[in-house]
């Protein structure tokens, strides 16, 4: 049992560094892939105080319309146009059909009703798309850099680095229009007070429908490239489970916070599963996460970079 | 006119403490009571019994249990699949390491274990709070059912995974689990528990715990400035809640399902269970019931709807129309009733209080 936990996997990790570099740079793709899913939860939550759980599902529905579109012929830079569209329509109906009766409501009645929209959206999209697998290619191969595993022995996959690079871009884009667009500063504003933003004219429900719109089409890249490596299934909308210890983790309100949490936990993860992993039973990766988010969160308790909860009586 | 306090004086402490103070409540309640006792057993089949009255039994003590920690001690918790099924796995291995025990000790005793656990699993909620604390509940759901997946020795190293609780008698000749029990010795014996169990829970609420659980919810730094430890309501709360989850869900094992693998309580049995308690009222043991009734019944009815229409859909179409029904049912209900099903009948009770002279 000793020997299991504490001696061989260090051991393991010594004889063959090339291939924990692997693991490593391997978990942190994966990390970068978890934080593009918790950036939508994360956008949400900043501007509206609502745990948004359907992420998952509007992920799923995202890629689904894609790749549905796709199938039908649609020209593949057209269907990502109107999956894009698709998603700002299904945040204006959100707004509009659910958020907008609630206001003033508690927190939890708000994430109650965005479980109630996840199973609907589940439904909805495989009503429309069919439930089947889909295997969706973007031109991307599956497969490591050839010269690198030459020169040095690393494997590391081209898939992931591109989509790392997806994902780097995308929160490059959204730091720009958090800080640089009037929008921005309009949702920013919003995410600090609601009320001291509507007293200054700026139109609440508007701002809504745009975040909601932003995290739709986040989401839209997460299924995406999501898609590309599981296939557009059901699934696709259980990474949310993945996403929430990088949420905790990261702090919910905080934008470096979801990448950075996203790196530890997908490094963390998959380090833990194939070092730990025999040694523990296997499949450990299914709460993993949130163990070490816990163990953060015991010290830290708004997670790393969320806002210091200050309380007044 | 029917339903009014009027000219009930209340003249001792005793009476004026009276779990139901009106008298129309108290006969209202006991009419229930006997309703279920007598006349159910009388006309419903045995697909009524097992499918619809188990299950609603089974439902209301998990949400009962959930409503005492979200809707009273006002710790949101989505891990009550996690415990109900360390109720189910704790009763099995006591039921089939002590084979001559009794059923009801075995309940009572897996409740304990889960007791336990669930206080295992509220440590952090000193630490952290709302949708933190969701998330982190969420850790429980996640590794509960991991190790009664991966660890053989709770499933008594069988090899699907899948635990058959031993047939027990529950006195003289009458079997309780098992293939010879019959629905309606079930049907008595989960009635009977759920109203002793319910009635516990009303009077642990309005004791000296339940306020303090109260005070907890409704601010927790003023609670701790009048003297309320938040270590002993806090634990104690998830203590009392993962009890009754775990009797549930060792109900579900035993009585409801017969055969029971984890997979049974995963994540969505917790979302159900929270369902239940918003739609049918947070803090509130009347909307467990409301809540619990309302999420039992509505899948067998929309199951059904399309054949009553005389529709001919294929399954999945049907299972993923059915998904969205429900979810378009759920946001429904939170914009119509935010504060739940029970609230109605609050609002219903004052108007008949006046009713049919309204001033």
């Amino acid at each position: 049992m000793f020997q299991a936990f504490f001696v061989d996997p260090f051991v393991m990790i010594y004889d063959a560094p090339l291939f924990f570099v692997e693991v490593l740079v391997s978990g942190l793709m994966a990390g970068v892939m978890y934080a593009l899913v918790a950036l939508g939860f994360v956008l949400i939550y900043k501007a509206s105080g609502v745990f948004n759980f359907a992420q998952g599902a509007m992920v799923l529905f995202a890629a689904l319309t894609f790749v549905g579109l796709w199938e039908l012929g649609v020209n593949p830079w057209l269907a990502l146009i109107l999956a894009a569209l698709v998603m700002i329509g299904v945040a204006f109906t959100i707004e509009r059909v659910v958020l907008r009766p609630l206001v003033n409501q508690d927190p939890i009645i708000f994430f109650m009703a965005t479980i109630g929209i996840t199973y609907f959206l589940d439904g909805f999209g495989q009503t429309i798309w069919g439930s089947e697998v889909r295997p969706l290619d973007i031109g991307i191969p599956n497969e490591p850099f050839m010269d690198l595993a030459e020169m040095t022995g690393l494997y590391i996959n081209k898939f992931d680095v591109f989509s790392a690079v997806v994902c780097s871009l995308l929160v490059a884009l959204l730091a720009g229009f958090f800080t640089k667009t009037k929008i921005g500063r309009a949702l920013r504003a919003v995410a600090d007070d609601h009320q001291a933003a509507l007293s200054v004219g700026i139109p609440l429900k508007t701002i809504w429908t745009i975040v909601w719109s932003v995290a739709g089409i986040v989401g839209l890249a997460a299924g995406i490239l999501w898609g590309s490596k599981l296939g557009v299934q059901f699934t696709l909308a259980l990474i949310a489970f993945k996403a929430l210890p990088v949420l905790i983790l990261g702090g919910f309100t905080s934008i470096p916070g979801a990448i950075i949490g996203g790196l530890i936990i997908g490094s963390g993860e998959k380090i833990a599963e194939v070092y730990w992993g025999e040694a523990m039973g296997g499949a450990i990766e299914d709460w993993f996460a949130y163990v070490v988010a816990l163990i953060f969160l015991l010290f830290r308790p708004q997670g790393l970079f969320g806002e210091k909860i200050i309380e007044r009586v | 006119m029917i339903y009014r306090e009027a000219g009930q004086f209340k003249t001792s402490y005793k009476s004026d403490q009276a779990l139901l103070p009106i008298a129309q409540d108290r006969f209202f309640v006991m009419a229930l009571v006997a309703f279920a006792y007598i006349v159910i057993p009388m006309v419903a089949n045995d697909y009524w019994l097992n499918s619809i009255f188990l299950q609603f039994f089974i439902f209301s003590l998990a949400a009962l249990g959930l409503n005492i920690l979200t809707g009273y001690a006002g710790q949101l918790s989505l891990g009550t699949g996690g415990f109900m099924a360390c109720g189910a796995f704790s009763a099995f291995k006591l039921a089939t390491s002590f084979p001559d025990m009794h059923i009801v000790f075995v309940l009572f005793l897996a409740g304990l274990i889960t007791a336990a656990v669930g206080m295992f699993f509220g440590i952090p909620s000193l630490r952290i709070k709302g949708f933190y604390l969701a998330v982190a509940t969420l850790a429980a759901q996640f590794f509960l059912l991991w190790l009664f997946n991966r660890v053989p020795w709770f499933t008594n190293y069988s090899s699907s995974g899948v635990i058959s609780p031993p047939p027990i008698k529950l006195f003289g000749d009458y079997y309780i689990t098992g293939t010879q029990a019959t629905n309606l010795t079930q049907y008595f014996f989960t009635l009977t528990l759920v109203i002793v169990l319910a009635l516990a829970a009303r009077n642990i609420i309005r004791g000296h715990i339940g306020r303090s659980w109260m005070a907890m919810r409704d601010m927790d730094i003023a609670a701790e400035i009048i003297g309320i430890s938040p270590l002993k309501a806090k634990l104690s709360a998830f203590a009392v809640s993962s009890f009754y989850c775990g009797i549930a869900g060792a109900l579900w094992a035993f009585l409801y399902t017969g055969t029971v693998e984890p997979l049974a309580f995963e994540i969505n049995q917790s979302f159900k269970i929270l369902f239940m308690i918003i739609i049918g009222g947070l803090g509130s043991i009347l909307g467990s019931f409301v809540g619990a009734a309302f999420i039992v019944v509505l899948p067998i009815f929309l199951n059904s709807a399309p054949a009553m229409l005389g529709l001919k859909l294929s399954g999945s179409l049907v299972t993923h129309i059915e998904f969205m029904v429900f979810g378009a049912l759920i946001v429904f209900f939170l914009i119509v009733e935010p504060h739940g099903l029970a609230r109605l009948w609050g609002i219903a009770k004052e108007k008949l209080r006046l009713w049919p002279f309204p001033y």
